[in-house]
């Protein structure tokens, strides 16, 4: 990213944004660095932590990918809110002169603004998020009518690319430290409505319990932040219904 | 680990959850103190009348529609997340179900206040 | 090459049937509340209009066989509901989860059966 200077600086008549950032490792030690970063027109957060790195502290870690919005690595906690820092303009979330940047909630800090997702993708796992083929080579393809109402309900939960936005701001996960979580269960919905899928009995059984759905009360954080618009509260309420229904007929 | 803080949590549906948590455990803690009240019956009508005697005093008075709109909070709200759940109600439209939960629980509220003086 | 793919079959712990059969439990005896509570409503609603006495709530229950099963689903379903609900507060605001916050459920919601049965009685008897 070139150096800004006078001609670029078409923001807030040469303004400086007062940024805090939090630093540390993994032993949770850690304290906000502050910052003045010059404040540009169409700013994005991540373009300040960006400038930080590269123009005032080499030694800031944190992790980005694409910058565009599709891959979800950018996501870090901006003023207490969890998003995605590519797509999120400063102008939008300051508050006055200040940006509070910290790494996401509800997971292990490696280091500065980076995270440990692995806890995140063991509970994904746990859920039984993985597709169960039942067809070989030799059958015919499944037909899958896309208006079917299962199908529908999996596409629209289906767009989920493990981002742990939606982790990060539930607060269940905080207070329940074995709770699957919004991302997990959200995938395991789709999977158990997949007409395709052979696990369905298996996948109940790892979302029930105080660990599973049972756990989410419909606080809705993770619908209200989840940067692609799903709903993981509505794939949650689904296998509430599905778990119950299993329950009643005593096949779980 | 970074714990979320107040600007994650301060959204219509978290307050919802917090009222009908609070509520729910305010009740089952003044459940007791009811049923012992209405026990009082078993001495006879006059212990009773003794005991609701007590109840006119206004600050016991002001309690009591204080339980019946956390009773009322408590109903409604359990009724939106029944409707979320068993009905699959969209939590986009979340925001009429509020609306609706938490206008029921001051209507009901309300009509036992004006009743009551 | 197998199909079978990456599931082994795992039963659902005892643990987790029993939470997952808890929560089943708790909207069950949460519609039949539903349904209690918005009578108990109405009918305190009216019953206070005309001030509140002994008699005027003695004369409507006692002997009264329809009130007295009303208040005995009620003391029931409140005896589910409350302890249900009281248990997830205690593992998540307290941490209190396992064997002794179990066995508390359980004494709460018999406690809470008792009392209620014994206020049944009281007025409807």
């Amino acid at each position: 990213m070139p150096e800004p200077s006078a001609a670029k600086n078409t923001g807030a008549g040469g303004a400086t944004l007062d940024v805090r950032v939090w630093r540390g490792g993994a032993d949770g030690e850690g304290r906000y660095q502050r910052f003045s970063v010059p404040r540009l027109a169409s700013q994005t957060v991540l373009d300040v932590v960006t400038w930080i790195q590269r123009h005032a502290d080499p030694s800031l870690a944190y992790r980005f990918a694409c910058r565009v919005g599709m891959c979800g690595s950018c996501a870090m906690s901006v003023n207490g809110v969890a998003r995605w820092t590519c797509r999120t303009h400063v102008a939008k979330v300051i508050e006055g002169e200040r940006l509070d940047i910290a790494p996401l909630a509800n997971l292990p800090v490696v280091r500065d603004l980076v995270t440990d997702m692995r806890e995140f993708f063991d509970k994904w796992a746990r859920a039984k998020g993985q597709f169960q083929p039942t067809a070989t080579r030799h059958d015919d393809f499944a037909v899958v009518r896309p208006e079917s109402q299962a199908r529908a309900q999996v596409d629209a939960a289906i767009e989920c690319i493990g981002c742990g936005v939606c982790y990060a701001s539930c607060e269940v996960v905080a207070w329940n430290p074995e709770y699957l979580g919004p991302a997990a269960l959200n995938r395991a919905w789709t999977l158990v409505r997949d007409e395709r899928d052979g696990a369905r009995l298996d996948r109940l059984a790892a979302v029930s319990g105080d660990a599973g759905c049972h756990a989410c009360h419909t606080h809705t954080t993770c619908t209200e932040r989840c940067p692609k618009h799903l709903s993981p509260t509505a794939s949650i309420a689904g296998l509430k219904r599905a778990t119950a229904l299993a329950i009643i007929k005593g096949d779980l | 680990m970074m714990r979320s803080g107040w600007a994650n949590r301060g959204h219509p549906a978290f307050w919802a959850f917090v009222v009908h948590r609070i509520s729910g455990v305010l009740l089952a803690l003044f459940l007791p103190l009811h049923f012992l009240a209405l026990s009082q019956a078993i001495a006879g009508a006059g212990a009773l009348d003794a005991f609701l005697a007590w109840t006119r005093n206004p600050w016991v008075s002001a309690s009591e529609v204080a339980v019946v709109f956390l009773l009322a909070a408590h109903f409604t709200g359990g009724l939106r997340l029944l409707a979320i759940e068993f009905i699959g109600w969209k939590v986009e439209s979340q925001k009429a179900l509020l609306a609706l939960a938490g206008g029921g629980a001051v209507f009901f509220a309300l009509l036992f206040a004006l009743n009551l003086v | 090459m197998s199909t079978k793919g990456v599931l082994e079959r795992e039963p659902l712990s005892s643990r987790a049937r029993g939470e997952a059969r808890a929560w089943v439990a708790q909207r069950v005896s949460a519609a039949v509340l539903a349904l209690c509570v918005l009578v108990h409503l109405v009918t305190m609603i009216v019953a206070v209009r005309n001030g509140l006495s002994a008699d005027a709530i003695l004369d409507r229950t006692r002997g009264n066989l329809a009130w007295a099963a009303f208040y005995s689903v009620f003391v029931l379903a409140v005896g589910v509901h409350a302890p249900l609900g009281l248990r997830v507060v205690a593992a998540e605001w307290l941490q209190w989860r396992g064997r002794s916050a179990d066995i508390a459920c359980v004494a709460i919601g018999l406690a809470l059966i008792a009392l209620g049965a014994r206020a049944v009685a009281a007025v409807a008897l």
